[in-house]
């Protein structure tokens, strides 16, 4: 077998010096009654390196993928280019192949990476310190919402009617076996997010507000408002950022008064990947620190007085703390964390603000081109590269009929809420710099066809 | 701009600004030293205002509707040219120790061979460029992915049912422990205790105290496994279940499971097993046939997806028939016409999944690392996967047996160990300690085992050498290790500022901590 070094010779002779007369006298504790005899049955048996390709790739071949066809898709997940470099310096062995930065004086390559990247997060959401990244945004969210409860002994978080229906999902799973309180409702089909309703809903009780910019129909919330009043009924604001690139454009959620920033960080360097692996991205105020879950990297020295980095603050950790700890976190998405630092230090705060400008600028686009398909109106007021538009039927149908056109035109805010009538003709759609004024075009020729 | 740090190396600090080694011939001005590089910080390096990315040229001006939300200042962020940054990220991988470069020996961290191929297929545009969203007449072939992936899991496991979603281990862990109270809760019972032993990792009792249990500690035997007599006396009403690793963090296969599994059962609990270690029983036993409830599958470990210096992780949790119906949202089902379905919170109900606890993250889990797994259990199939956990277990014992006669192996007088051995420093001199065998290790060109884990045996050596090193490899390292020992003691004083050879001598943790700088302070 290919990845086996061992030869048959290798392990007659390594029994010997173990003493032992066959291998499975090594599984001697393993009661024989459930011992396998042999390989399980009915299972395929080891394939060549060609075999598994070509299995794999039938596979693949089966999907549509984002670059075959017209593709407007976002809701959390977004596809940009991703410079060529970024993939080649993810893959070298030196970082694909290393472990956790344990052993600091054999890690620096991958802990001065995570020191970047923590400034890098922390500059672009406007905090003074981020972590070195959690699984994903969803999870980072919840996180969040555990640590706004640390800090404030309160239970209640209040969630504003635009995040993320899978980031409220996982809350509530959560909360119910935390005993946290998550007053939440859906959101409605109207161009401003409800900041009024939100603000109304903070009371003595509330350990945070979480807040999603731009929220999930697309539309900008007012955070400052809305962290003015959490902070007078003492509680926090955790802003949640689903698509990264839109910070080159609006202003960083920490200078409006967020006190915790998480986000999913998939938009810069990692691609779309059918859903994960993600990053999640987790900023918040220096005085929290000690709050926060998941690893840091920090800046030392080390015994010949050089700048070092380590992985620091170990001790709100679980393999320190055990139960006591933060979180039961153990990993981060360290690969993922490297490849959004790598496309991030190409691009700088110049060049994400250009490639801010250019989403925007295709989002434009798409929302003047769909305004005119008959019986298709867009909600938005303000929005950066996704909005929604409302459409004369069910958007679940709409969106399997423009499947069948090779068109992959959005995601349909019934499938995100299956159990709200209300929102049934919902269309998410997203422009990003991949988009072109031909599959602009096709999308809004293909809705013709459709809705005709 | 001027690289200027502090406390760091920079690239004018030339031999003049450390007296103490002025007359060392082995500085340079560069700081440089041949192939061991130094490199400063991509804000040392960067310009302001620059980018490394050409982008189309648009107007800077923005809707009206959204000038209002503008930022005030562009995020102070570098941006380097491709040659720069290119550059930076490669001096700065040579700063890491990865299997790739050597034998990466970490007990229980499981740090075996990453075959390309699984890189390669991963890549393919139908797996890497398709959204979590696309409709599901486009991802046919994603969800048969996944699909046949959880047949092989259940399969090698001889569980009933698998969750695919959880994101890495202690998240698997996670999704293990809310069916359990999933399942109390549809019984109407409100158990309070989860059960864990002391040598469990930490992630354990952290898990069950973020899903509301309180902990307690089962003690082990002095064969370094559970206590059986002790956990059937703590067991009753008040016990959710047990958390059990299994081989454990000693290296070792529970023996009693069946009988830890059939008592926990008749208290009326559930067991948790811990399947971090699942690597050394594949294809020789299957945890199902002992009474396991619930186990995690690190995929990073026992199927080889990348560690990727720290993550991404994947956590499959293969469930019994008693929790299956409480497993998460989403997940794939064959249908009755072959074709696999993504069922989510839309058909739930109506696919007779309507006890799910819910959700545990956003979209289908890590399907970059179902790729690469599934296409390494395919490459290795039934019987390439036995080979693996015997030769795992083999060479582990390769190790106990060559190193047992100069350190110490708590306990290797009992029998053999699985796929890792375990030594302490219990006989080492006054002032030597695992960490200097550990730091010694680094010099001699290996990275450390796992030190001062499992916490019940005196400074722990976990050596996990994988099924992945050949028998020279494993010769080499034993050569070092004898080395080390002899080394350690001797009192050698050489010993105690090791490693002479890295990037980096002994770095200062204390001050890490004491005053954390977690970001680039410079404007």
């Amino acid at each position: 077998m290919r990845y086996l070094p061992l030869t048959p010779a290798d392990r007659t002779e390594m029994l010997g010096v173990i003493g032992a007369g066959s291998v499975d006298d090594l599984f001697v504790d393993v009661p024989a009654e459930a011992r396998l005899a042999g390989p399980i049955a009915g299972l395929p048996l080891r394939a060549t390196e060609m075999a598994v390709e070509r299995h794999m790739g039938a596979l693949a071949g089966q999907n549509l993928s984002a670059g075959q066809a017209p593709f407007f898709l976002g809701a959390g997940a977004y596809r940009h280019h991703i410079p060529a470099s970024v993939d080649h310096l993810i893959q070298r062995g030196e970082f694909l192949t290393a472990y956790t930065p344990y052993q600091p004086e054999i890690a620096q390559g991958t802990l001065q990476v995570l020191f970047e990247f923590q400034t890098q997060v922390a500059r672009l959401f406007g905090v003074e310190v981020a972590n070195a990244s959690m699984y994903d945004g969803s999870t980072a969210c919840w996180e969040a919402i555990a640590m706004a409860g640390r800090i404030t002994k309160r239970k209640k978080a209040v969630i504003c009617r635009g995040l993320h229906p899978h980031y409220v999902a996982t809350a509530r799973t959560m909360a119910k076996f935390t005993g946290d309180t998550i007053d939440y409702k859906a959101p409605k089909l109207e161009a401003e997010p409800d900041t009024s309703g939100v603000i109304a809903a903070i009371d003595g009780e509330t350990s945070c507000v979480v807040v999603q910019y731009p929220d999930i129909l697309g539309r900008i919330p007012d955070l400052a408002a809305i962290a003015e009043a959490a902070h007078a009924a003492g509680a926090l604001l955790v802003a949640v950022v689903t698509e990264p690139v839109a910070l080159g454009l609006l202003e960083a959620p920490g200078h409006l008064g967020a006190d915790i920033v998480v986000g999913e960080g998939q938009a810069i360097g990692v691609g779309l990947q059918f859903g994960g692996p993600y990053l999640g991205l987790f900023g918040c105020r220096e005085k929290f620190v000690r709050q926060m879950p998941g690893r840091l990297c920090g800046q030392t020295v080390d015994a010949e007085g050089k700048r070092g980095f380590v992985l620091t603050l170990s001790t709100r950790e679980q393999h320190i703390r055990r139960e006591k700890a933060t979180s039961n976190i153990c990993t981060n998405a360290g690969l993922c964390a490297l490849a959004f630092c790598i496309h991030m230090t190409l691009l700088g705060g110049e060049g994400l603000e250009q490639l801010a400008l250019v989403n925007h600028a295709r989002a434009q686009q798409l929302a003047e081109r769909l305004a005119r398909v008959p019986g298709v109106s867009v909600l938005n007021g303000a929005f950066f590269n996704e909005f929604t538009v409302v459409l004369p039927k069910d958007a679940r149908e709409v969106v399997r009929a423009l499947a069948d056109r090779q068109v992959l035109g959005g995601v349909s805010l019934g499938r995100l809420y299956p159990d709200e009538a209300a929102l049934a003709h919902g269309l998410l759609v997203t422009a990003t710099e991949c988009t072109t004024a031909e599959d602009i075009e096709a999308l809004a020729a293909a809705l013709e066809g459709v809705l005709a | 701009m001027s690289a200027v740090n502090a406390v760091g190396w920079r690239p004018e600090m030339g031999p003049a600004q450390h007296p103490e080694h002025e007359s060392s011939p082995h500085l340079t001005a560069s700081g440089d030293k041949g192939l061991m590089l130094e490199e400063p910080l991509i804000f040392e390096l960067g310009r302001p205002g620059s980018t490394g990315v050409d982008i189309d040229a648009v107007d800077r001006a923005v809707s009206p509707a959204l000038a209002r939300f503008r930022r005030k200042a562009q995020a102070a962020l570098p941006g380097l040219t491709e040659p720069e940054a290119v550059r930076h990220y490669t001096r700065l991988s040579r700063q890491n120790y990865a299997i790739d470069l050597g034998p990466f020996p970490l007990g229980s961290c499981t740090m075996k061979h990453n075959p390309r191929l699984n890189e390669k297929v991963a890549r393919i545009a139908g797996f890497a460029d398709l959204h979590p969203l696309a409709p599901q007449q486009t991802a046919r072939g994603a969800y048969e992915v996944i699909n046949q992936l959880a047949e092989w899991l259940i399969t090698l496991t001889g569980m009933h049912g698998v969750a695919m979603s959880p994101k890495a281990g202690a998240h698997g862990e996670l999704c293990g422990v809310l069916c359990i109270k999933a399942a109390l809760e549809a019984r109407g019972e409100d158990r309070k205790v989860m059960l864990v032993p002391e040598s469990a990792h930490g992630t354990n009792p952290a898990t069950a105290a973020f899903a509301g249990f309180s902990i307690e500690n089962i003690p082990a035997t002095a064969e370094g496994r559970v206590d059986l007599a002790a956990l059937k006396a703590r067991l009753g009403p008040d016990v959710a279940g047990v958390m059990i690793t299994n081989p454990n963090t000693c290296g070792l296969f529970e023996r009693e499971m069946k009988a830890i599994c059939d008592a926990v059962h008749d208290a009326g609990g559930y067991v948790y097993c811990d399947g971090a270690n699942f690597n050394a029983i594949v294809g020789k036993v299957r945890p199902g046939d002992l009474g396991v409830d619930a186990m995690h599958i690190n995929l990073h470990k026992t199927f080889s997806t990348p560690h990727g210096g720290g993550g991404p992780g994947s956590g499959p949790v293969v469930l019994s028939e008693a929790l299956s119906p409480f497993g998460p949202l989403p997940y794939t089902a064959r249908m009755a016409d072959g074709v696999v379905h993504l069922v989510e919170e839309e058909d739930a109900a109506t696919m007779g999944h309507s006890q799910s606890f819910g959700r545990m993250a956003a979209f289908n889990g890590q399907m970059g690392m179902f790729t690469r797994a599934l296409a390494y259990i395919l490459s290795h199939g039934a019987d390439g996967l036995r080979q693996v956990a015997e030769d795992a277990v083999l060479n582990a014992n390769y190790v106990l047996r060559s190193l047992e006669g100069v350190l110490e192996a708590p306990f290797g007088k009992t029998g053999p160990c699985m796929h890792e051995a375990l030594f302490s420093d219990e006989n080492f001199p006054e002032g030597f300690s695992t960490l200097d065998v550990a730091k010694g290790l680094i010099d001699e060109g290996f990275h450390p085992m796992t030190v001062y884990f499992p916490l019940v045996v005196h400074g722990a050596m976990l050596i996990e050498p994988t099924e992945t090193e050949s028998k020279a490899g494993l010769d080499r390292f034993i050569a070092s290790m004898r080395s080390l020992a002899a080394r350690a003691k001797n009192a050698d004083p050489s010993l105690k500022t090791a490693p002479h050879f890295a990037p980096r001598h002994r770095l200062d943790e204390t001050q890490a901590a004491r005053k954390p700088v977690l970001s680039w302070q410079g404007g």
